[in-house]
């Protein structure tokens, strides 16, 4: 049975998860039991715990995508662009602005809108493994262009979208669950069978350690990234969709504003080591739900909207100080010789 | 002993790891005026003896003692102040910043809340000039040699705090001129009353400049001797714990030239951006020496058959037929396999396990969409941990924490386990300790034996001679000999690789 526990409490995902029930706990404490109300409204079911999952599955996305190339050494902070992008190039279709002889189709709009993200994710790609720009830089440039490229499908507008089949990408539910939940938890498995069927993720693993021995023992270091980046891309073009289907329209200047910040953070608090090596999904999944479960509650606690990001801050801060090993080693000590001291 | 002479004495340390009893009642002392060996094989504790006392990590037990004082170092920083130094093997200073800049780095002397430039560059000079080494201190430590950085770093340490040095395997990347000048330096240190701790692998450095040895196994204190009185081969027994007459008769591989069969690999004018011009033939069933000094093209002949670097000019014929290798995985497609030069950073997968390591090679040569099983490799993984000997509690453990032979005959079990018809060495041996290279000498033979072309690079003249049955003489990239049966000799290669550089002295 210890033994058992010992192995549990090793796996990547259990402290996050610890952390994410007990802020959802406080939250239920706090708010008198009212955070785990759920109602069914016309089959569907409503409560803020679905609330957190719709909204976190952009982030769940995003985190998926960055955790791979986290994992790899790199860092992709243009995914909030590419969300832009994608948004535009999306909702410009359907509103037939763009490619009128599509006839507005929301099929093709979501189909050209990951296109546009795998190519953007590509191009992040090459200018890392080809072009051996340093990651941070090489998406830099996507990231301040990005946002230029949105505003030149839509013209510099905020394009807004007529079409209950678009708005069912974020709005809609199937079984009684919102749909995004089913376009997480199909990439989510597609990645991680992936991952785990075939040798890439010892691949990716194997890149982020050492990409030098990689090379030597045979890995094609380079194809990997190319691949991983473009994943990721693909992964925030998704992102995107949801977030224009959310509010009706594509605003090339807010979608995914700074949220690639919380898309790294999230792979953080699952304990991916940003320097790259061992990673984990579900750790990250937990992660980007810690991360959405943070904001819900604290806007449900009524903290003023001034001062939210610091109370964020500091809950971040705390989770970081209860993964760190040495932190944990520090408190153990402290406790351990306190209670030695009370006892003789 | 004469006890007020002692200056460190450390007494029943112990240092558990999680999986391992790294150091087990070790003893240890040093007198003033001592250069003193710390001997051992990999993984005997020499490196946890010196992290214990430098303060890198913090023992378990036992008590340290310099000068009478008790100590209990807990950084580096700690134990610099109490008078302990340490130069590594890996020179550990900014090689972007001036010599006089590394020498004064954290105490700069200051003017008036300033940096007193003028005097760091004159008091560095002066201290390196104690040392006979006169050079532009202003210039960046990396327009410098490994042998000028390696004493700047002493000159360094020494400065800092001048009692206890600790050399840990400074030699590695010295030329034989080098390592006269360092022990120069050493005695000179010693005749001004500091005691030395030299960690090395090369025995007759040991018998040339130390007065003491300690000898550690398995993390177990095994004693400690005069040098003078301790003959060479009962120190060797006393390190791996048996004879060494067993180890003398194991390898012995002149005469196999009537095992060598159809050529292998043939290169043709083949050349890389690091190498102009490769003609090669290797057979099956041989062992190719490839010697020359550093850089004169030993590797980068490897580096260029594997694919590591790109082949721009030339032709290479695997099993007679013509073919392009491009990139490492084309390489091992077309069964080659390579242990290159660097184990720390061209070899080990450091945050994987040993089973991950093992199986990496094997996975890239089926291709990402045959994955091997967890129940497939970890068979493989005890197979080669058994057939290799590799001294490790399980296959989970990362190869990070093993010892650098372990580490090496992992890499060699990743290729191995490819299946390969030729398999490139590239000092196979460096940093590790009698025992497993030994082995390792011992397996290249059998390889051989058993129809698989091997090529051997090694810097060991000796080492050389036991292994290979025809040998490439290198000479400024440009194969200048090949020897094979009766020609290989020590005098004979000597004389090939000195030829034509004799005029030029070292810098």
């Amino acid at each position: 049975m210890n033994s058992r526990l010992k192995k549990l409490t090793k796996c990547q995902s259990f402290w996050p998860l610890m952390v994410l029930l007990a802020i959802l706990l406080v939250n239920g404490v706090v708010s008198g039991g009212a955070f785990f109300q759920m109602r069914i409204v016309d089959g569907h079911l409503y409560g803020r715990l679905i609330d957190i999952l719709r909204n976190g599955s952009k982030l769940m996305l995003l985190a998926t995508g960055m955790t791979m190339v986290l994992a790899t050494g790199g860092t992709d902070i243009s995914v909030g662009s590419v969300m832009a992008i994608s948004g535009a190039i999306a909702c410009s279709v359907v509103d037939g602005r763009i490619l009128s002889s599509l006839g507005g189709s929301v099929t093709a709009a979501v189909l050209i809108a990951v296109l546009a993200g795998v190519l953007c994710g590509a191009w992040n790609g090459l200018l890392v493994s080809k072009i051996k720009i340093q990651p941070i830089v090489a998406t830099m440039i996507l990231m301040v262009a990005g946002r230029g490229i949105a505003q030149l499908i839509t013209d510099g507008k905020i394009v807004t979208v007529n079409s209950d089949a678009y708005y069912f990408i974020n709005g809609g539910y199937i079984l009684g669950l919102p749909f995004p939940l089913f376009i997480v938890g199909f990439f989510v498995l597609l990645i991680m069978l992936f991952t785990k069927k075939t040798a890439f993720g010892l691949f990716v693993e194997s890149t982020g350690c050492n990409p030098v021995s990689s090379r030597f023992a045979g890995i094609n270091v380079d194809r990997v990234k190319l691949v991983i980046y473009t994943f990721c891309g693909a992964m925030a073009a998704i992102a995107g969709l949801i977030e224009s289907a959310g509010i009706k329209g594509a605003d090339c200047n807010n979608a995914g504003l700074m949220i690639e910040m919380d898309a790294i953070l999230a792979v953080a608090i699952g304990g991916t080591s940003l320097a790259g090596g061992r990673f984990s999904i579900p750790a990250s999944i937990v992660g980007a739900l810690i991360i959405q479960s943070i904001t819900t509650s604290v806007y449900a606690m009524g903290v003023a909207p001034e001062v939210t990001q610091v109370v964020k801050a500091l809950i971040v801060v705390a989770i970081c100080l209860a993964q760190s090993k040495k932190f944990k080693a520090a408190v153990a000590a402290r406790l351990t010789s306190r209670k030695a001291v009370s006892a003789a | 002993m004469d006890a007020e002479k002692l200056l460190l004495r450390m007494e029943h340390i112990s240092k558990r790891f999680p999986a391992v009893v790294a150091l087990d009642d070790v003893e240890f002392s040093l007198r003033a005026g001592e250069i003193h060996a710390l001997l051992g094989e990999n993984g005997a504790g020499k490196s946890t003896l010196i992290k214990v006392l430098t303060g890198v990590e913090q023992r378990d037990s036992g008590t340290v003692w310099l000068e009478g004082k008790e100590i209990f170092p807990r950084t580096p920083q700690e134990a610099q102040e109490t008078g302990i130094s340490t130069v590594y093997q890996e020179v550990n200073l900014c090689p972007n910043l001036s010599v006089a800049e590394n020498i004064y780095i954290g105490r700069e002397p200051r003017r008036a809340g300033r940096i007193d430039w003028k005097t760091i560059n004159r008091k560095a000079a002066e201290l390196l000039g104690r040392f006979n080494l006169n050079i532009d201190v202003t210039q960046n430590l990396d327009a410098y040699s490994v042998a000028v950085q390696q004493m700047v770093a002493i000159a360094r340490a020494v400065d800092i705090s001048a009692r206890v040095l600790i050399l840990d395997e400074p030699t590695s990347s010295l030329t034989a001129v080098e390592v006269q000048k360092l022990f120069e330096i050493m005695r000179m240190l010693k005749s001004q009353g500091m005691g030395i701790i030299f960690v090395t692998h090369f025995l007759d450095q040991v018998y040339e400049v130390t007065d003491t040895i300690t000898v550690l196994r398995n993390g177990e204190y095994v004693g400690t001797y005069a040098t003078a009185e301790l003959p060479r081969v009962q120190l060797v027994g006393k390190m791996i714990g048996k004879e060494y007459a067993e180890l003398e008769g194991s390898a012995a591989a002149k005469g196999g030239e009537e095992r060598m069969g159809e050529v292998l690999v043939e290169l043709r004018g083949a050349g890389s951006a690091s190498i102009p011009d490769v003609n090669l033939e290797i057979r099956r069933g041989e062992v190719l020496g490839l010697s020359g000094l550093l850089g004169s093209g030993r590797s980068e002949t490897a580096r260029l058959i594997f694919g590591v670097d790109r082949m721009e000019r030339g032709e290479v014929d695997v099993r007679g037929r013509k073919t392009e290798v491009r990139g490492t995985l084309a390489a091992i497609r077309s069964g080659f396999a390579f242990c290159p030069e660097n184990r720390k950073t061209e070899g080990i997968v450091g945050d994987l396990t040993i089973r991950e390591n093992i199986v990496l090679a094997l996975q890239t040569k089926r291709g990402m969409l045959r994955a091997i099983s967890r129940a497939e490799a970890e068979k493989i993984a005890d197979e080669y941990i058994e057939k290799l000997a590799i001294k490790t509690p399980s296959q989970d453990q990362l190869i990070r924490n093993l010892s650098g032979g372990n580490q090496q005959k992992v890499i060699l079990a990743r290729w191995l386990a490819t299946n390969p018809d030729l398999l490139m060495l590239d000092e196979p041996t460096r940093g590790i300790d009698i025992g497993t290279k030994a082995e390792i000498q011992k397996i290249v033979i059998q390889l051989a034996e058993e129809g698989m072309a091997l090529i051997f690079i090694s810097s060991e003249i000796d080492e050389m001679l036991r292994c290979c049955n025809r040998m490439a003489v290198l000479r400024d990239k440009v194969k200048v000999a090949e020897l094979s049966g009766e020609e290989i000799s020590e005098a004979a290669i000597m004389n090939l690789i000195a030829g034509g550089a004799q005029n030029e002295q070292p810098a």
